[in-house]
């Protein structure tokens, strides 16, 4: 009797998909609301991929290194480095022994470079923006002059400040001391502590215009009736911005200043094209130290272990200013 | 979020150290029959060459017809690739991290040792050296700077330099003075020089390289060494912090311009091409002086000073052993071409067609008595090399040496041409922190 009976699954499958018994291959019965729902992870999968790819396995192959005493002499196979267990960062936060003070000593640089660099890059930005919501004669050229700077590839960028900053034929001392008189000698930029200022002057002029773009956007949202009425209420200039501007941009300014801060304080580009592989001690900001430890020291052991505790240090200042600026949003709403 | 390049660069560079278990390295096999003790007919090698000449493109002129020579010769086809100094070293290290490098390659002869301990290089033992000639074909002096002491050499010399004190003739014959031979002379004679914004000397105070190469020479003739006897850096021995402080003096004591404090493209060489400068401390600089406008009969050249008159031994080292040397990759699938390509590249012919272009001199002793070599320059800085020129040190942590102290010296120049006065205190603070980060050996 079972030799007779007609098979079961064949047709079943066949059934499903539509098309006659036994001519196609099986498909797995996949109900329609399921297929609904996994499209979007389905259509998510390439760019998961690729961000495991790029970022996610580099990340934790850096995190595993960070533990290893990798030095040039391992650096054919990596895996045969010796574990260090935490004795790469043990000797990172020594901040009495010279690696752990020089690492501190960068860090308050770069503290330093990035708190300068972002509000000078704000204030700017939001004061071009202001002024650029008014229309005059000859704005949209003035709007595409600004963001010429973020525009501009980098590298060929700031290799035209180091020009300008040379001590002895550049621009900046030409206009500084020989065409305004503004000082006695010709001062260094690129050496000494001016090196630091030059760093936060060419980080301004690169980063403002993205506040600029930013923040114009951000203006045109807020509707022109507020401005009528406050003026005809006998609000001035000042006090529009302060009671309208302002507070209408605050959602733009929180991802922008966050955007700003995380840019700046990793930024490589710009002090490495001004300075080189060794930068003076005055601008050694955090970024060029750890490449310093990893590609010219050779020891990628104690680099990944840096740059282990400077990813850990940008998360917790992402999340508390995360959480800083929704509380805030949240009262605001309330 | 963009967070941590520099993590994900790092660790890009371990990554690659996956494959690097799993491939192998060298060019393609042209026609699969190249291995070792095959036939190399046929065989393609990639070679990577420094860059000696003006540009990459002066390079290329000059390694081209080489290599389609090598190829008639022997039918091994050589795929060139000219790599800038700033590069170099980073691409042989991601080359050593994959295992996908050339087959054969210039290295800077001080990074002999440092790249020699990450085991990425042939070494050169006796059937090496019998496969391209012999060892004695080399100068002793270029053979010493090819790795570390006890160890075959990592790689055979190609191209030799030294350093020699350049002088400006008229400026000189103007102040009735005659080239320095001591450096109290050389202090003399250049504060004498100094004048109407013309200065004694010129220095490369923003050059890592050349502030090494100098605070190496002054130190042995201080009687001091960078590293002790088992390879551990004594940077702040007494003979260091005085070498250091003798070159800093330079700007400190206003003998040469404080902008030099922030040369490090070569503008010493301008300066005194252009007669800003009466002196510098160059290794083979004529080829680019005269690219520069000044004839070759307006300069002379002769032996770095020592402290005291006709110093020899290491009192009487004036320049440290200077070169480009050329190495085999160790996995190279291509051993036999690679052998033969370094023994056309340092026969006899080659080595005086090579350096005549470079203005460099000829490792290899038998190509030395060429004519090109015989001109006043090149024979001091010839005779220099052979007398009075020292290795530096052969230790592996040799690439972070010159970094580290290298830029000790420039933050210290950068102190003298803002006025602080530099003390030997101050020198050793700044050297011991040069010490600090040097990483265990």
């Amino acid at each position: 009797m079972a030799a007779t009976a007609p098979p079961r699954s064949a047709p079943e499958a066949g059934s499903d998909s539509g098309k006659p018994a036994g001519r196609g291959r099986l498909r797995p019965r996949i109900p329609a609301r399921l297929r609904q729902l996994s499209l979007p992870y389905l259509l998510l999968l390439p760019a998961l991929a690729l961000e495991l790819l790029i970022h996610i396995v580099p990340m934790i192959v850096g995190i595993v290194i960070s533990f290893k005493g990798l030095t040039l002499f391992f650096i054919r196979n990596w895996k045969s480095a010796p574990w260090t267990g935490f004795d790469n960062y043990k000797v990172a936060v020594k901040i009495h022994q010279p690696i752990g003070q020089a690492l501190l000593h960068s860090f308050w640089v770069t503290i330093a470079f990035t708190v300068l660099s972002v509000a000078f890059s704000w204030l700017i930005g939001t004061a071009a923006a202001i002024l650029m919501q008014d229309t005059f004669r000859g704005r949209a050229v003035l709007r595409a002059i600004f963001l010429v700077p973020y525009a501009l590839p980098v590298y060929a960028a700031v290799i035209t400040w180091t020009f300008m900053f040379q001590q002895e034929t550049g621009l900046v001392n030409h206009v500084l001391h020989d065409q305004l008189h503004l000082t006695s000698d010709k001062p260094f930029w690129l050496i000494g502590g001016n090196s630091f200022w030059a760093l936060v002057i060419v980080s301004v002029w690169k980063s403002w215009p993205f506040a600029f773009l930013a923040l114009m956007a951000g203006l045109q949202n807020i509707p022109r009736e507020l401005y009528e009425a406050a003026a005809m209420d006998g609000a001035g200039v000042w006090q529009q911005i302060r009671k309208i501007t302002l507070p209408s941009l605050r959602p733009v300014n929180q991802v922008l200043v966050l955007v700003l801060f995380l840019w700046t304080f990793n930024d490589f580009n710009t002090p490495y094209v001004m300075f080189g592989q060794a930068a003076p001690h005055q601008a050694d900001l955090i970024s060029i130290h750890i490449y310093q430890s990893s590609f010219i020291t050779w020891n990628f052991g104690s680099g990944s272990a840096m740059s282990v505790l400077l990813l850990l240090f940008l998360l917790l200042v992402t999340a508390v200013y995360l959480l800083l600026t929704s509380r805030k949003r949240g009262d605001a709403d309330a | 979020m963009r967070t941590n390049r520099l993590l994900a660069a790092t660790a890009l560079v371990a990554a690659l150290g996956l494959a690097a278990t799993a491939c192998g390295g060298g060019s393609d096999d042209s026609d699969g029959s190249s291995k070792n003790g095959g036939s190399t007919k046929g065989v393609t090698l990639t070679y990577w060459a420094s860059n000696q000449g003006a540009s990459l493109d002066v390079d290329k002129q000059v390694l081209t017809p080489e290599l389609k020579k090598f190829q008639q010769q022997t039918g091994i086809t050589v795929k060139l690739e000219v790599i800038g100094w700033a590069d170099l070293l980073n691409r042989i290290l991601a080359a050593t991290t994959s295992g996908q490098g050339p087959d054969v390659l210039n290295i800077g002869n001080t990074w002999s040792a440092s790249l020699q301990a990450t085991g990425a290089l042939l070494p050169w033992d006796s059937s090496n050296f019998s496969a391209i000639g012999g060892k004695d074909r080399f100068s002793a002096a270029s053979i010493a700077a090819a790795g570390a002491a006890g160890k075959d050499p990592a790689a055979v010399p190609l191209y030799s330099m030294g350093y020699g004190l350049y002088y400006n003739k008229k400026m000189f014959a103007d102040a009735g003075l005659q080239p320095p031979t001591t450096w109290d002379e050389l202090n003399a004679d250049a504060k004498k020089l100094t004048t109407g914004g013309h200065y004694g000397i010129a220095v490369e105070g923003s050059n890592l390289q050349e502030n090494v190469h100098s605070a190496f020479v002054l130190a042995k003739q201080h009687g001091a060494d960078w590293f002790d006897a088992s390879g551990k850096p004594t940077f702040t021995s007494a003979g260091d912090v005085a070498a250091v402080k003798q070159y800093v003096d330079f700007i400190a004591d206003g003998v040469a311009d404080k902008g030099n404090a922030e040369y490090a493209q070569n503008q010493t060489i301008t300066d005194f091409a252009t007669g800003k400068a009466a002196m510098m401390m160059w290794q083979t600089a004529s080829s680019t002086i005269l690219t520069h406008g000044m004839k070759s009969g307006d300069y002379g050249v002769v032996p770095v000073p020592t402290l005291t008159a006709g110093a020899t031994g290491a009192t009487g080292v004036t320049s440290m052993v200077a070169g480009i040397n050329l190495s085999v990759f160790q996995n190279t699938k291509h051993k036999d071409a690679a052998l033969q390509f370094v023994k056309f590249m340092t026969s006899t012919p080659e080595q005086k067609i090579l350096n005549k272009a470079y203005g460099s001199i000829p490792p290899v002793t038998e190509a030395q008595s060429d004519p090109a070599f015989q001109t006043p320059d090149l024979k001091t800085i010839g005779g220099v090399l052979q007398k009075s020129a020292a290795p530096l040190p052969q230790v592996t942590n040799e690439a972070q040496f010159e970094t580290t102290v290298g830029t000790a010296i420039k933050d210290l120049f950068a102190d003298a041409a803002n006025g602080k006065s530099i003390t030997d205190s101050l020198v050793k603070s700044e050297l011991e922190k040069a010490q600090s980060q040097m990483p265990a050996s």
